[in-house]
């Protein structure tokens, strides 16, 4: 490609995302009087915070004593100990703030008699240390989401925010010493690319669940951060972990919430056994996620799933009253009636565990700052949300914590945005020569590809792989054909062929292109969990069994690290966990049992 | 027997290359077994011919993009039961909007009414430390109001929209109006009712409740519009 000159236009800030984090980002930079533009592929509201349902978890102690420490405590036993313990520390104590302002920005939260904040009991959720159940996650009804996304995109009309709705980020924007200058951006409904240049570039593009077939994702969380940065030479951090949620409805994948059981509802096998009472004696179907997903691919490995096939596990509230149910839980009873053919009231939902997070991303800091190896901020580069690894999630998510992260580090990484400018660590560096050629190159390759490989059956076999290779249960041989097979699939990617050729709302084009973020996602999973000997969270290989020196097959000596993937060469590297808080003791490591 | 061949009629229309829009004749294998909605069979579609336009998101009916006009009735493809369609299945974009390309409109006109009735909390008092506190039964005034996915089906269904859209807010906008009037914390009421006090704004409403019949939410404008004006009677006795 010659030098093709496009449009540039200059922000003090741009953010890449208009969900939760890109939302919340997006109200610290407008109120600030930043000149801020917020890029999405879909109007915000369809953003896919939209989906979540049970709740943001804040240890406001509405319904009975909670504590920040004691979330800050379930948070790393969650993470396996693989969460950075600052920033763990930072969320949990900043949560009731944030919360408390959602409510003020107008979010319709439900109401106890008193007329406070609405709380229910969580996975993972625990009083004292990992002592009993606490209702911690605040609730709208099951759509807590919904409603959140909505109260953070009106509070951003009253702040006047600039959006562009429908653009769809191509590339990150670098120059010669690394520092991020913008971003390059099609504009769907003309086909228009214009680059963002910006003294700030916030990426909140949310995670990538649509790299496994099975999954709750919607069809835009394409990995469009992640596919983005690690083009731009950004190492992408602990990508071996994805949470599988317990509770997808089995064939249509789509979500019910883990609420469901916080409200009381019980998983049961095909001899109606409540059998989460035998994996965890605790805490039983409100153990962490990762634990309750893998008692149930064991029941069902073992010929006690349910149906004709028996592949999924029943999850059951029929015990509960129905004015409950109709109250607090009417998004997911319209969900089982729509998707299941079944009303809950009457008849238990089939489930199975279904892709649901990403907890790795592109590595942060408690400040929004997107960090190099080292710890030392990349200039002019933040992230917040599903996107980022802060390191909050570590090996595995409590639930609620995600919608929480967003509130965290989206306002965490607007602040530092606003810090940095006014320090002048920040400032409008020229644009470099030919900026654009690898972008243009790559749309141009896709305009003119004849003979090449179909997006659709490409994204289906990439989506089939990670889903066998790759799943609740990993075994080391199959993670070792997986890495050969997504490197195969990645040839495929190189020379997709689109038919549509129309400028005009080109939607072959935008899914061609997040596939080509999706394999960078699928290789930087598939190569660092082959590589990851252990097991640890979300991330459970046959060869690192249960055994006296390693509890879980967690392997501390060798493995207590987070792992680092570089595009350029498939390079591994590690760095340490930080365990030292930012005001209280470390939590020291302990063997994880609910 | 799971398979079937289904029969569509869609609205085609690339602005690139075509003159003017089309019908289009298409037939699919579907297999009801795994096909359940609308939303999968135009993937179906568009993995044969991608050429074919359309927003979606979600696919579970929380995110409102798929949004179209499903034989002559407007609601969203992903929640729409494939076997109750009559066939050929008529798809068309929202009526009402200008068409961009298929199946996709230009809603700014929609978002536009939207915006115009200050889609926020407005309550300038000293921000308490903790939540404002609002009552189990105050916040129940909410329900069938925070749930609107703005998805557009109701307000490109309603023919005072059509004629006025420029003017007429629409049902889904008054909807959203009336879920701040209606929240205890909003200290707007007067100002809001001012703001809609307008032969065109509110006025336009005719009761037709098209929007009623649509939403796929199941949530009631015309109630909502019934209760503003109630309001405003009563504030002018």
């Amino acid at each position: 490609m010659s030098k093709l000159t496009i449009p540039v236009r200059k922000f003090d800030a741009v953010i890449v995302g208009a969900g939760g984090s890109g939302l919340r980002a997006a109200i610290q930079l407008s109120e600030a009087g930043l000149k801020t533009a917020v890029l999405s592929k879909v109007f915000p509201t369809r953003s896919h915070t939209v989906a979540a349902q049970g709740g943001v978890s804040a240890s406001l102690g509405n319904s009975e004593e909670d504590h920040w420490h004691w979330h800050m405590y379930d948070t790393v036993k969650g993470s396996d100990w693989l969460g950075d313990q600052d920033a763990i520390e930072y969320m949990c104590r900043m949560a009731p703030e944030v919360v408390v302002e959602l409510e003020h920005f107008g979010m319709p939260f439900d109401r106890t008699d008193e007329g406070k904040i609405y709380q229910r009991p969580f996975g993972g959720h625990m009083s004292n240390f990992g002592e009993k159940p606490v209702r911690r996650a605040c609730a709208a009804a099951d759509r807590t989401g919904h409603a959140m996304l909505h109260a953070l995109y009106q509070r951003n009309v009253r702040a006047n925010t600039q959006f562009f709705v429908e653009w769809m980020a191509l590339d990150l924007i670098r120059d010669e010493s690394g520092q991020v200058l913008g971003v390059i951006a099609l504009e769907m409904e003309t086909g228009e690319v214009v680059a963002f240049h910006a003294k700030a570039t916030v990426f909140a593009t949310g995670g990538a669940g649509r790299i496994f077939y099975s999954s709750t994702n919607a069809f835009i969380n394409t990995g469009d951060g992640l596919g983005m940065a690690a083009r731009a030479g950004i190492a992408l951090e602990d990508m071996e972990f994805w949470q599988f949620h317990p509770t997808g409805v089995a064939g249509a994948g789509v979500l019910i919430t883990e609420g469901v059981r916080g409200e009381g509802g019980i998983l049961r096998n095909s001899t109606n056994e409540r059998f989460m009472e035998r994996y965890a004696p605790n805490a039983k179907d409100l153990a962490s996620r990762d634990v309750v997903s893998r008692a149930m691919v064991t029941e069902i490995n073992e010929g006690r799933g349910c149906g004709p096939n028996k592949d999924f596990v029943l999850l059951d509230i029929t015990h509960l009253d129905p004015a409950m149910i109709m109250k607090r839980l009417p998004g997911i009873r319209e969900i089982s009636i729509q998707f299941a053919g079944i009303d809950p009231i009457k008849a238990p939902i089939p489930v199975v565990p279904t892709c649901h997070y990403q907890m790795g991303g592109v590595p942060t800091n408690y400040k929004g700052q997107v960090v190099a190896n080292d710890g030392t901020p990349v200039k002019g580069f933040y992230a917040a949300g599903e996107v980022a690894c802060a390191s909050v999630h570590g090996a595995n998510r409590l639930g609620t914590n995600s919608l929480l992260d967003l509130l965290v580090f989206g306002k965490s990484s607007g602040d530092s945005v606003i810090d940095d400018l006014k320090s002048g660590a920040i400032g409008l560096k020229a644009l470099p020569e030919n900026f654009a050629d690898r972008t243009m190159a790559r749309l141009d390759r896709l305009n003119t590809q004849t003979g090449g490989a179909d997006v659709n059956a490409t994204r289906l076999e990439l989506q089939r792989t990670m889903q066998k290779h790759c799943g609740v249960f990993r075994f080391k041989e199959m993670l070792v054909e997986g890495v050969e097979k997504i490197l195969e699939i990645e040839k495929a990617v190189a020379r997709t062929e689109i038919k549509d050729k129309s400028q005009v709302w080109n939607t072959a084009r935008v899914e061609a292109l997040e596939l080509d973020n999706l394999i960078e996602v699928a290789k930087s999973t598939m190569i660092s969990a082959e590589a990851r000997k252990e097991s640890r969270g979300a991330h459970v290989r046959d060869d690192a069994p249960d055994t006296e020196a390693n509890p879980n097959g967690r392997d501390d000596l060798e493995w207590h690290k987070h792992t680092l993937w570089h595009r350029d060469g498939n390079r591994l590297d590690y760095k340490p966990v930080i365990m030292k808080p930012l005001s209280v003791e470390s939590i020291a490591l302990k063997t994880r049992s609910y | 027997m799971t398979t079937s061949t289904m029969h569509f009629k869609i609205y085609r229309y690339d602005p690139d290359k075509d003159a003017a829009p089309y019908m289009q004749d298409i037939s699919v294998e579907v297999d009801f077994a795994i096909d359940r909605k609308l939303l999968d069979i135009l993937t179906r579609l568009k993995a044969k011919d991608d050429t074919l336009s359309y927003r979606r998101s979600c696919r579970e009916g929380i995110c409102g993009s798929d949004a179209m006009n499903i034989n002559g009735k407007n609601g969203l493809a992903c929640l729409t039961e494939i076997k109750d369609l009559k066939q050929p299945v008529v798809l068309r974009p929202l009526p009402g909007l200008p068409v961009i390309r298929d199946l996709i409109v230009d809603m700014t006109q929609f978002f536009k009414q939207y915006h115009s009735i200050k889609p926020y909390l407005i309550n300038e008092g000293p921000r308490p430390e903790r939540e404002r506190l609002q009552s189990p039964e105050e916040r129940e005034e909410l329900n069938g109001l925070y749930e609107c996915i703005l998805c557009a089906c109701c307000s490109t269904s309603c023919p005072s929209f059509w004629w006025n859209p420029d003017k007429f807010v629409g049902p889904a906008g008054l909807l959203n109006a009336y879920r701040f009037i209606a929240d205890t914390r909003d200290q707007a009421t007067n100002e809001r009712l001012d703001d809609l006090e307008d032969p065109y704004r509110l006025f336009r409403c005719h009761s037709i409740m098209n929007c009623v019949d649509v939403c796929p939410k199941g949530l009631n404008p015309t109630r909502a519009i019934g209760k503003i004006k109630e309001m405003m009677v009563r504030r002018a006795i």
